[in-house]
């Protein structure tokens, strides 16, 4: 009974932890739309922009993918069932 | 429904007396090791002045991508810094890549990544000492104001942890997004085909190919986009701690 009760407070935790997925989806949708702007009044500067912005989103990334390490420990690791 | 099952590097040996456990991410990183040198030592051998191989012109290409990469962004004089930048970033790259082939990569595992960013962290804080002196660098916790001092150590400590978990978090990500889909369309294939006679529904053929377009990304994509970030970091750090303003 408690390890069921342990197990479902967990995989709710990781349920919950992937709600920070939120952040980074709107913050690099936000820099995507901001690129477009930039290369639409200079296309010309298209290949800088685009390098640019493809690295501002792998490190925008990483808010929403400390989410998601928390949501795995939770879900495969289960380090709350020791605690028993 | 297939058991799935995500699980860490394999212990194949613990080495008796100091207890040292060698994971298949210890193998694969001296096989990911080996596979570069061997790379460097056929691309660099029979070199002439004036090159008149394309492996000679193939080797010069990528020693000048790496100088001008380590030239855009810390600027000149950090000639020594080349050799560790490339081979970082070859590493990394090779051992993503290897994940294509079926192997475990040794980048699915937290501990490479530490253990390159404590390097990263060393060498941080060696050029911060270098730039200011020891006194300089203990005075440096107490800027702007000597309250600031906890959070100041904190964002030290910070820096190596948030470079290992962004690069394992995104390798990570992807191996078990990958994983899941695959078990998924398996199931889904068995769901299908539930109607075809004897073993021939027991094929899951949803398995074939979708999921080397994912791979495809994962891998491809973010293995080498994270590695060039983790070495951009590892740039920028070093450089703004030698820098002396």
């Amino acid at each position: 009974m408690e390890r069921a009760i342990v197990l479902a407070g967990s995989a709710i935790g990781a349920g919950l932890a992937m709600i920070a997925g939120i952040g980074p989806g709107i913050g690099e949708g936000y820099a995507a739309g901001k690129a477009c702007e930039a290369i639409g009044r200079q296309p010309e500067a298209k290949g800088p922009v685009t390098s640019t912005l493809i690295l501002g989103c792998a490190l925008a990334e990483t808010t929403g993918l400390y989410g998601l390490i928390v949501a795995l420990i939770l879900m495969f690791v289960n380090p709350f069932i020791g605690k028993l | 429904m297939d058991n799935v099952s995500i699980t860490g590097a394999k212990i194949y040996y613990t080495i008796p007396g100091i207890n040292y456990p060698i994971t298949q991410t210890v193998v694969n990183a001296w096989i990911a090791m080996i596979i570069i040198v061997g790379v460097c030592i056929w691309l660099t051998r029979g070199l002439k002045v004036h090159a008149t191989t394309k492996r000679q012109a193939v080797a010069e290409m990528a020693v000048q991508m790496a100088h001008n990469l380590i030239r855009g962004n810390m600027g000149e004089g950090w000639g020594e810094f080349v050799p560790f930048i490339a081979a970082i970033l070859s590493m990394s790259v090779v051992s993503s890549f290897m994940s294509l082939t079926g192997a475990y990569s040794p980048t699915n595992d937290l501990n490479t990544f530490l253990a390159w960013s404590i390097v990263v962290f060393v060498l941080i804080t060696y050029h911060k000492i270098k730039a200011k002196g020891f006194g300089g660098y203990l005075k440096s916790f107490t800027e702007p104001i000597f309250v600031m001092t906890p959070m100041n150590i904190i964002s030290e400590i910070a820096t190596p942890v948030s470079m290992a978990l962004r690069h394992f978090a995104n390798i990570v990500s992807g191996y078990v997004i990958g994983l899941l889909l695959y078990a998924a369309l398996g199931a889904f294939s068995k769901m299908l085909l539930f109607w075809l006679p004897g073993s021939l529904s027991a094929i899951p053929i949803l398995q074939v190919g979708i999921p080397a377009v994912l791979n495809v990304y994962f891998t491809c994509f973010s293995g080498c986009v994270q590695p060039y970030i983790f070495c951009m970091l590892t740039m920028q750090f070093v450089a703004s701690a030698a820098s002396t303003d």
